[in-house]
């Protein structure tokens, strides 16, 4: 037997800890976790020739697709109660199906209707796919499907669940996986080992109903922070033992999730709250408005501009330097999908299945094409090799560019 | 903190975990050449704790995968033991299915996935699966549900003809999974007769209720069977318990008095009376109303907020014997049989449905006393007036008991 010894707390530590690739979208909102692609050049005008492929999924999701080198992984839930829960890999070029991979629930699966139990997008640090779901649990494979371990992480703590679902997406930093885990009943995030899945940290959190996602942020004075929007306001803590490090305690939202950009935080938070971390204390509030709402859809930061778009479909472009109001364009509603960015692009997808770019370089902002998709999504999209991935219940679309890999 | 809500293992203490240091590992990853378990049973010495169930299950590598448990416990074997068991051939896998027999669910899962690799391989490399034991496993009723479940689905992609010959003998099952196919089977039945024989197709819609024992297919052939004429007696059908005695209003404000153990936490005397909020309480009759059993705090004691109420009743058992106690509910509860406490959570207004907390018990012979602490909270909208709950007593498969008396 030719056995292959590989020391986690070497190779996979060096693995686990690299930096995100930037042409690959291995999390939630992209490689900074902001919803910008750094590098892809997108379509500016769709139509139906745009669409490279599409795939059929199983079941119900709206977590977003993810994309590893040249594999496409998405999550779903399936089955009279959505406790069949499944990580799906599909091939970048052509879309088609290379394995699945099928758990059945060990936590709760109720949810609210719009959303379903695989809700919290995956996350990937190149070697792996992370998924977690509604009912908490958590499955860690490499990208060929094999396991890497399992947790119930409902079982393990039944009563952290919300009845109207669980939502939040997972983070990796500095070799910790991120699993934000907060509800009424019963709240904590933790720290998981990602080599085994065992925990490093659990702290306790506000027991309150919360579906923002982390979000990780080098401070200045270099500490990697995990960033935890909840109701009763901003908290950064240590990636390595979840200790706090500090917390701006105001009124916080509990749907859309904080952006970082530029070294500032854009919290949506009385409207739009942005504070600046500094070394040594708390963040210092650079400003805040009451004009700058988003609703469901976390905000987006372009250069010197932050865009927020809330549920009915209103874009609202505000100053980054001052939180002034520029101009806001009405776009064809509603949304649950977070907006992403490419080429200076903002590619919005309403819940009626309607792609629509945006040109925020236009004075008042101007839709410039839009690529009806016929069904209803409510995932935010994805963005990876020049091209769109957009999910819906029953289907995934690749719209670009067919690059070669 | 109180038990595991699904089934009879212990969660651990879900408090505060400080922080630890990571563990470190080798993984240990065979070539993809297929080993037999036979030859993994001898390779491998992973754990001591034996299967005996047969002598290839009882390989120490699938005893790695059933040893998994809480918070990662066990994670490391199993990641050893993973890769061989998922290089299996095809023909064992009725053997990997029956290591389901008797595992919890995080182990089930482990050998799910790995189940799922041996069958990739084998379709994918132009193999078969194995048929005919595949179907000896499932009609053995004595194996785990969804292992069986499971066989069904490997039947289906072997030979899809023999599996849908196979669904009429569900009708009965002990798993609810496969029982379901059979149900569904029969409303398509009965839905091709409807136009033209609407007495036959009322005959199997019967049927078909008669042998489904989840709400949503409960439902379904109720509404179906009203629309032919022929009315369903909702609450026969579920069986909720409907004779209740109930006491409040003691004060939950603040959601304070979710954890004030109250008199009737201590001891239950019809004649008692307590101070409560705004007054005397004392214990008064109250029926179950609906066709969904609601017990409702609201009608005798009025639309009230942040309050407490109890509710208990009498269920006569003829026999002692394993059951589960299901609840529904959208306020905060706790229950108790017998004076035990089984499970508690203080999240209000997120939702409710039928079967929403399953809670395993074991009934006594005769008299068992069912405590319910039902905890309505200060929110004012339309939609948190509810003050109320729904509870029936089950067995494991959802089937009713009724009290004897």
């Amino acid at each position: 037997m030719n056995l292959l010894h590989l020391h986690l707390t070497g190779l996979l530590g060096l693995l686990l800890t690299g930096p995100l690739v930037a042409a690959d979208w291995m999390q939630f909102r992209g490689p900074d976790g902001n919803g910008v692609s750094p590098d892809a050049q997108l379509p500016r005008t769709l139509d139906a020739q745009s669409v490279v492929w599409t795939a059929d999924l199983p079941g119900r999701g709206v977590s977003s697709p993810i994309v590893v080198r040249d594999r496409v992984f998405v999550t779903s839930t399936s089955g009279p109660r959505n406790a069949e829960l499944r990580v799906l890999c599909f091939g970048l070029s052509d879309g088609h199906l290379i394995w699945e991979r099928q758990f059945w629930a060990t936590g709760r699966t109720m949810t609210h209707e719009k959303i379903s139990g695989a809700t919290p997008t995956p996350v990937s640090d190149g070697q792996h796919v992370f998924a977690l779901f509604s009912s908490n649990d958590c499955a860690a494979l490499d990208l060929d499907g094999n396991l890497l371990w399992y947790r119930g992480l409902g079982k393990d703590y039944p009563n952290a669940n919300n009845s109207l679902g669980m939502s939040s997406s997972l983070a990796l930093a500095d070799g910790t996986l991120i699993a934000q885990v907060e509800s009424q009943s019963e709240s904590f995030t933790a720290g998981l080992d990602p080599s085994t899945g065992r925990n490093r940290w659990r702290i306790e959190r506000p027991r309150t109903s919360n579906w923002t996602s982390p979000v990780v942020f080098r401070d200045p004075a270099g500490r990697t922070l995990v960033l935890l929007l909840s109701s009763n306001g901003l908290a950064a803590v240590d990636v390595r033992d979840g200790s706090p490090v500090w917390s701006h305690d105001d009124k916080g939202s509990t749907v859309p999730s904080v952006t970082a950009s530029g070294g500032r935080l854009y919290v949506p938070s009385n409207g739009l709250t942005v504070l600046e971390p500094v070394s040594g204390s708390k963040p210092k509030a650079v400003w805040r408005s009451t004009q700058l709402r988003t609703g469901t859809p976390s905000p987006v930061v372009l250069g010197d501009r932050v865009f927020l778009l809330n549920d009915g479909g209103i874009l609202s472009c505000g100053d980054a330097t001052d939180g002034k109001r520029l101009w806001q364009l009405r776009l064809e509603g509603p949304f649950s999908a977070t907006p992403v960015v490419a080429g200076g692009l903002l590619y919005c997808v309403n819940e009626k299945g309607l792609v629509q770019v945006v040109d925020p370089a236009k004075p008042e902002g101007e839709r410039v094409s839009t690529l009806p998709l016929g069904q209803t999504v409510i995932a935010t999209p994805s963005i990876a090799s020049n091209s769109l991935f957009v999910r819906s219940d029953g289907r995934l679309w690749r719209i670009g560019r067919a690059s070669p890999l | 903190m109180g038990r595991d809500i699904d089934t009879s293992a212990v969660s651990p203490d879900p408090g505060l975990v400080g922080s630890q240091p990571p563990d470190t590992v080798d993984l240990v990853i065979p070539s993809p050449r297929r080993l037999s378990l036979g030859l993994i049973s001898g390779l491998l010495a992973l754990t001591s704790s034996p299967v005996s169930v047969s002598a290839v299950v009882s390989s120490s590598a699938l005893s790695a995968l059933r040893s998994v448990g809480p918070e990662g416990q066990g994670h490391e074997a199993a990641q050893k033991a993973w890769p061989l068991i998922a290089a299996a051939p095809a023909k064992d896998l009725p053997q990997l299915l029956a290591a389901m027999d008797g595992a919890n669910d995080y182990a089930m899962n482990w050998i799910r996935t790995a189940i799922e690799a041996v069958v990739q391989r084998e379709i994918g490399s132009g193999g078969t699966l194995p048929a005919a034991s595949l179907e000896s496993f499932l009609k053995d009723t004595r194996h785990n549900p969804r292992a069986r479940r499971l066989a069904f689905d490997l039947i289906r992609r072997a030979d899809p003809r023999a599996a849908d010959a196979l669904v009429p003998g569900f009708l009965n099952d002990p798993g609810n999974d496969l029982r379901r196919e059979a149900v569904d089977r029969l409303v398509s039945e009965a839905g091709k007769q409807v136009a033209t024989d609407k007495s036959a197709a009322r005959a199997i819609y019967r049927r078909a209720l008669h042998s489904a024992r989840e709400a949503d297919q409960i439902e379904s052939l109720a509404k179906t069977l009203g629309d032919l004429g022929e009315k369903v007696d909702l609450p026969q059908t579920f069986g909720w318990v409907t004779r209740w005695r109930l006491i409040g209003p003691f004060d939950n404000t603040g959601n304070q008095g979710f954890t004030q153990a109250y008199p009737p936490e201590t001891v239950i005397d019809p004649k008692a009376e307590y101070p409560g909020k705004g007054g005397t309480v004392r214990w008064v009759d109250a029926e179950a109303q609906g066709d969904y059993g609601m017990v409702d705090f609201n009608k005798p004691f009025g639309a009230l907020k942040e309050v407490a109420g109890y509710a208990v009743a009498e269920f006569v058992s003829d026999k002692a014997r394993p059951a589960e106690i299901r609840l529904g509910c959208k306020n905060g509860w706790k229950v108790w049989l017998n004076g035990k406490f089984l499970f508690g959570r203080d999240e209000y207004h997120t939702g409710a449905e039928i079967d929403q907390f399953r809670l395993p018990v074991q009934l006594r012979a005769g008299t068992n006393v069912i405590l319910v602490k039902c905890t309505q909270n200060g929110q004012v909208e339309d939609w948190t007036k509810e003050w109320e709950f729904q509870l029936r007593v089950t067995n494991a498969q959802g089937t009713p008991i009724r009290s004897s008396r």
